[in-house]
């Protein structure tokens, strides 16, 4: 019995002494020698792919962002700004644990391939996003009708970026000609031929119209 | 280019990457889990653990070693999280509920990673980088060194010892996981996942205003996360997060990182048991089944059935522009049949047959090709099983690699495969009879506007079965953040993961005190195709019989609907 018992504390004193070397070794040293190499290979990636203009960040080309009025609709969204090019719908959350934040919660909504509430939205989507263009319904593609997985896509489809550029380049007072060869020049192939799906980064492509804009308004 | 040619192609490209590299990869392990050197920096690490490596544990000492191990793990980082808001670097996160912290221990010792929590919510850097990826290490050289053990019965006769855990834990830290995360994490950083110690910071945004950002150790947790079948994201929205999984690349590369360990196990064993082509009988049969399933979820998601996504005109619910339907279908096949759970997109807005196959490929136990180490150990308890059955037709005792399984061995392995359904169905069944949980579920038929019943049902069955399989995602719909299913979920993820570790050991230990028989002209030859075909048949017979009720109430009748 008295010698079962050592050997118990034997063993889960190993256990521990396992753990808290290993926990050094994989939690401390590891992390810190892969933070130490990728920043000095890959600085910008590893700080997570900031775009400045004139020396100012103006976001990261990896994290989505609304480009929205003051301005709210009568459920309390703030309305999109017809001048700039418009993400995917989004079900990220808001922050409600650590308050200190005001953080966006990365997520999806989870509702289900036969949701009601899911086939409303999208037919209140489609509605919305053919009037806010001036489009025919049928020619909203899927990816502007149905929300992102992490909330926060970076990207549209080319589709979906084609069909804001005569509502951009009206609001701009540029040609739609201009605006498409910004689209065209914006829009991202699948790596290497068929690595992901052609896609169009908003942040970009808007910082691109910006610029255009103010060229063509000679400042 | 099509995006289903373009699917078929990325599928195309992991077959192959990994024809290149299991071979390589699949012989170093068998020689480092054979080698009877020891490094400088593992010596170092024996004398701080106070083990000699050399000396040979039979099961139940294996066993122990194995359980002291994990028990120190789940204690350590129930803890870590219970002290967060008194840890430094924690940046106003406070401490985690009792309950959630078990569930969340549970669940990272236990390689399931399930995650009850949001992480950009709830947990900071240290508990983040020093405690949940710790254990997306430690678990997944648990894995691999109780599969070890097992094969290791097999190639051993007339003793009882299984090698030494100590020495199986330290090697495949050492000389395995950690070399090929520091490489997997430059790859990814090179891609864009962030890599810093930012904590949580404000910078500019397209308007002129400011917005906040996460920064964090992503890459170096990403790497094993995938690589370690563990699964567990840094962000809520896991490898779907731009900062996890930014780009076509990255996400097959992640695909890859699940796949190489498990796949490249087959060749080691095949290698210890001093027949290569006994692995290719194993990777055969994992290889059928994968293949088979991958091709149906893409098939099924580019048909996007269900109401809702009719209307949309596709799958892309939850899913990512830049991965688009095949790049998130293929993630979600793979991730599902092994033991990772990780997504790309998520699994609850998928076609209703579409997460049907998330939820079969985890019923049939994670074994095509698995977890790291849980899915050759499961592989090869259901080869026993099928050798039984081969041996029932022709009234042969049955043998497998020259050991008799004989009542003992049957068993063993009879336990093991009752463990996860006894734990999926029970819990589901009390989740659903009990009063307490039913308002935890997203898609109810009760509250008629959100959906089918069959799919809340399917919550509540997904989630016992990723957890009991050790798998991790989830069909998030579920609020799975309440004591009830933080506690049963938790318990399924410990038992779901130790007890079958138990029948695995003891098994190891009956096979390696046995005399090898030889081989006769009546000897079933389970290195060839036929056997594979056998295999795949007991493994789909089997769960179709355990689950096929379950399956019919969730997502069956939503997907016929």
């Amino acid at each position: 019995m008295n010698s079962s018992l050592r050997g118990m504390t034997r063993l889960a004193t190993a256990g521990l002494r396992a753990l808290l070397v290993l926990t050094l070794v994989c939690g401390v040293l590891y992390p810190l020698a892969v933070t130490g190499i990728a920043q000095a290979l890959f600085p910008d990636q590893a700080d997570g792919s900031k775009i400045k203009e004139n020396g100012k960040v103006v976001g990261s080309e990896l994290i989505g962002q609304s480009f929205t009025l003051d301005a709210k609709d009568k459920d309390g969204n703030p309305l999109p700004d017809p001048r700039w090019f418009q993400p995917r719908p989004s079900a990220a959350g808001e922050n409600v644990y650590n308050t200190r934040y005001s953080l966006t919660v990365s997520g999806a909504s989870n509702l289900a391939a036969d949701s009601k509430v899911l086939k409303e939205q999208v037919i209140a989507r489609r509605a919305a996003i053919a009037t806010f263009n001036g489009v025919p319904r049928r020619d909203v593609p899927v990816d502007a009708l149905t929300a992102s997985a992490s909330g926060v896509d970076p990207h549209i489809s080319p589709a979906y970026a084609d069909l804001q550029v005569s509502r951009v380049a009206r609001e701009h007072g540029l040609s739609r000609q201009a605006v498409q060869r910004l689209v065209e020049r914006h829009t991202d192939g699948r790596l290497a031929g068929f690595l992901g799906e052609p896609h169009v980064n908003v942040l970009k492509l808007n910082l691109a119209v910006r610029r255009l804009a103010a060229e063509e308004r000679g400042d | 280019m099509s995006p289903v040619l373009a699917g078929v192609l990325q599928l195309a490209a992991l077959v192959g990457a990994l024809a290149l590299v299991h071979r390589p990869l699949g012989d170093y392990l068998a020689a480092v889990y054979s080698s009877t050197r020891h490094l400088r920096v593992e010596k170092w690490i024996y004398r701080c653990i106070g083990a000699n490596p050399s000396v040979q544990l039979r099961w139940p000492a294996y066993l122990r070693s194995v359980l002291a191990f994990s028990l120190a793990g789940v204690l350590f980082l129930y803890l870590l999280q219970r002290a967060q808001g008194s840890l430094p670097l924690s940046y106003g996160f406070t401490s985690i509920s009792p309950h959630q912290a078990f569930n969340t221990a549970a669940s990272f010792v236990a390689n399931t990673n399930w995650q009850s929590y949001s992480g950009e919510q709830s947990m900071g850097h240290v508990v983040q980088t020093g405690g949940l990826a710790v254990q997306n290490f430690l678990s997944a050289a648990v894995g691999i060194a109780v599969a070890i053990a097992l094969v290791r019965g097999f190639a051993r006769s007339r003793t009882g010892e299984l090698g030494n855990f100590w020495a199986d834990l330290v090697r495949g830290l050492v000389r395995v996981l950690i070399p090929m995360a520091v490489i997997g994490a430059l790859v990814l950083v090179a891609c864009g996942v962030i890599q810093n110690f930012a904590g949580i910071h404000e910078i500019g945004q397209f308007d002129g205003g400011v917005q906040q950002t996460n920064g964090g150790a992503v890459a170096s947790q990403e790497v094993i996360k995938e690589l370690g079948t563990n699964g567990g994201g840094y962000f809520n929205a896991n490898s779907a997060h731009p900062f996890e999984n930014p780009n076509g690349l990255s996400n097959l590369f992640e695909i890859f990182l699940i796949l190489v360990i498990p796949v490249s196990l087959t060749r080691t064993f095949g290698r210890m048991v001093g027949s290569t082509r006994q692995g290719y009988a194993i990777l055969g049969t994992m290889g059928v089944i994968w293949l088979g399933f991958s091709a149906l979820m893409l098939w099924t998601e580019f048909h996007h059935g269900g109401a809702a996504l009719q209307e949309a005109g596709g799958a892309m619910e939850g899913k990512e522009t830049r991965f688009g339907v095949a790049g998130s279908a293929l993630f979600s096949a793979t991730t599902t049949l092994t033991s990772t759970g990780a997504v790309n997109s998520f699994h609850s807005s998928n076609t209703g047959l579409g997460g049907g196959l998330d939820l079969l490929g985890m019923m049939l136990g994670e074994i095509a090709p698995g977890g790291v180490g849980s899915g050759l150990y499961g592989m090869l308890i259901m080869a026993v099983i099928a050798v039984f059955i081969a041996g029932l037709m022709v009234g042969r005792t049955p043998e497998y690699l020259g050991k008799k399984i004989g009542t003992r061995e049957i068993k063993f392995a009879a336990c093991y495969i009752l463990v996860t359904p006894t734990l999926v169905l029970g819990f589901t069944a009390a989740s659903l009879a009990l009063a307490t949980p039913p308002d935890s579920i997203l898609n109810t038929a009760g509250n008629s506007v959100h959906g089918s019943g069959a799919h809340g049902f399917s919550e509540v069955l997904y989630a016992f079965t990723s957890g009991a399989n050790n798998n991790g995602s989830a069909f998030a719909g579920l609020n799975a953040n309440t004591q009830w299913y933080n506690t049963t979920i938790g318990l399924a993820m410990l038992l779901g993961r130790f007890l079958p570790m138990v029948f695995v050991l003891a098994l190891a230990g009956s096979l390696a005190e046995q005399q090898p028989v030889p081989k006769t002209a009546g000897t079933l030859r389970t290195e060839q195709p036929l056997f594979a075909g056998l295999l795949v048949g007991a493994i789909l017979i089997i769960t179709g019989l355990t689950f096929f009720p379950a399956l019919a109430l969730g997502p069956l009748a939503e997907g016929l609907a």
